[in-house]
């Protein structure tokens, strides 16, 4: 199983937790990953709020480069998934928007090359069976709430993988890293995306919201499968108790670091060092009773 | 909203239509976008409110309207329209139509956060979020927010003094430059 890599700018900075996670659990896993060389910047939200012909040329780019590869696209960041997929639904459904992209990039485009996320990788292509016979350190008693946020199910034209309104998948592989997923109604509630910079005083009000309804669930922590989650739910915790009430912080883990510890990984290996709310209290050895965690010792 | 808006044509409606392949036309007022957008609560119109207004034909309320700016493109609307128009779509053209008639903004952070990152990928060929930060933050002159949190993003990786440049980054410059062209086609 292989694919060509697209990590991303987010991965490089503010998201390298989820970089280092995804890449130790696909070896982990015997996935392996390329990385597209000299790949380059989606042009995320800017790109598309400013010009719909850069919107297309910038993520085709890339995809034109791991075509010369001959390999599938897996992608980690919700937002550049979005913005690949994005990209090959317009040159695959208008012939106009295929030609302009054409004549930008200087080279010809289909629209062909997959681009998968690594949710989709790993629970639809690699399958929950072949992750839980490769649990050594299960979670048992861990309460998880899976929040996809927005790009990684809308629109379901685009991304497709899982229910746009109720998605599983997530749910799935916590339940395979032995964890308990908790129900749980905002799970792709938006938490503001890149109004982070813009307007950060909505993004407190949704940060706010999201994590005191986690609270309410019972969850111990929550698993994010996009930068921009991340960042927004664990940066601004301090911010969103200041503006509209306190509340418990409460770490907000990427999927792959939850996965990567019941892969029995070290937390050393998995980007933990990164996180602003510290989860490493979820899996100390012997200090399970801090949050009811019983599955600390392997 | 407090004052009548007169019908003022359709020329809005054919113009956004066509930029952003929705048929905004379509829309039948029954609210669903606005009661699921998560930014509802912020936005001087509701999203069921800019699409009667371009209805409407009301250029400048939608033009100079914060809420284009305000949308964070979740794309929730777009998802459960039951006439199936992509609502964050119009939003995106609606936007760049702000920028090519010069509308003066209520809020210019959007349009100054686009510009800076989209500069910084020109540049760089990638978000080079250290310099992009920065640039808004100057341009802004917003120099106090969040600034509590770069010690500790410095400290934790998230943040480098220095760009990682690609090495297609001349390609991309190229990319921008045809890409512009293009969009200067009529």
């Amino acid at each position: 199983m292989k694919y060509a890599f697209f990590p991303g700018c987010s991965l490089e900075s503010t998201a390298r937790a989820f970089d280092v996670s995804t890449r130790a659990v696909c070896r982990a896993l015997g996935i392996a990953l390329e990385e597209i060389p000299d790949w380059t910047c989606c042009g995320s939200t800017p790109a598309h709020a400013s010009s719909d012909s850069l919107a297309v040329a910038l993520p085709v780019l890339n995809l034109q480069k791991a075509q010369a590869a001959g390999l599938p696209v897996m992608v980690a960041c919700a937002s550049c998934y979005a913005r690949l997929r994005t990209a090959n639904h317009r040159v695959c459904n208008e012939p106009e928007d295929r030609r302009r992209t054409e004549r930008i990039t200087g080279l010809p485009y289909d629209g062909g090359v997959e681009v998968r996320h690594v949710l989709d990788v790993l629970v639809n292509h690699l399958g929950l069976d072949g992750i839980r016979a490769k649990v050594r350190r299960p979670l048992a008693g861990l309460r998880v709430a899976c929040y996809y946020g927005c790009l990684l199910t809308r629109p379901p034209e685009i991304v497709a993988f899982d229910d746009a309104e109720h998605p599983t998948c997530m749910d799935e592989l916590v339940a395979a890293a032995g964890a308990e997923p908790v129900e749980w109604p905002f799970k792709t509630e938006c938490c503001g995306a890149s109004l982070s910079m813009t307007h950060s005083g909505v993004v407190s009000r949704l940060a706010h919201k999201l994590l005191s309804m986690a609270h309410m669930a019972g969850a111990d922590c929550l698993v994010v499968a996009c930068p921009l989650c991340q960042v927004n739910l664990d940066l601004r915790q301090a911010d969103a108790a200041k503006a509209h009430g306190a509340f418990r912080p409460i770490p907000v883990l990427y999927i792959t670091q939850l996965l990567g510890i019941a892969l029995g990984l070290p937390s050393e290996n998995l980007g933990f060092d990164a996180l602003t709310v510290g989860a490493d209290v979820l899996f100390a050895e012997g200090d399970a009773d801090a949050v009811g965690f019983a599955g600390g010792k392997s | 909203m407090t004052h009548p808006i007169p019908w003022n044509g359709g020329g809005l409606l054919e113009e956004v239509q066509q930029r952003s392949g929705a048929q905004v036309g379509a829309c039948f007022q029954c609210h669903k976008c606005s009661t699921g957008c998560p930014i509802g609560p912020d936005m001087d119109f509701l999203p069921s409110q800019i699409m009667r207004l371009v209805h409407l034909g009301a250029e400048n309320e939608v033009l100079a309207s914060r809420s284009i700016w305000l949308c964070a493109s979740c794309e929730a609307c777009t998802t459960r329209c039951p006439m199936a128009i992509d609502i964050a779509g119009v939003m995106d053209a609606l936007r760049i139509m702000a920028i090519d008639r010069l509308t003066v903004l209520p809020d210019a952070h959007g349009k100054q956060f686009h510009r800076i990152f989209l500069g910084s990928v020109r540049r760089h060929g990638r978000v080079y979020e250290m310099g992009m930060m920065a640039a808004y933050k100057l341009r802004t002159h917003d120099l106090f927010s969040d600034v509590d949190k770069i010690p500790q993003m410095l400290a934790h990786g998230k943040l480098s003094l220095l760009p990682n440049r690609s090495g297609s980054v001349r390609q991309v410059r190229e990319i921008f430059r045809r890409a512009e062209e293009e969009d200067r086609k009529p």
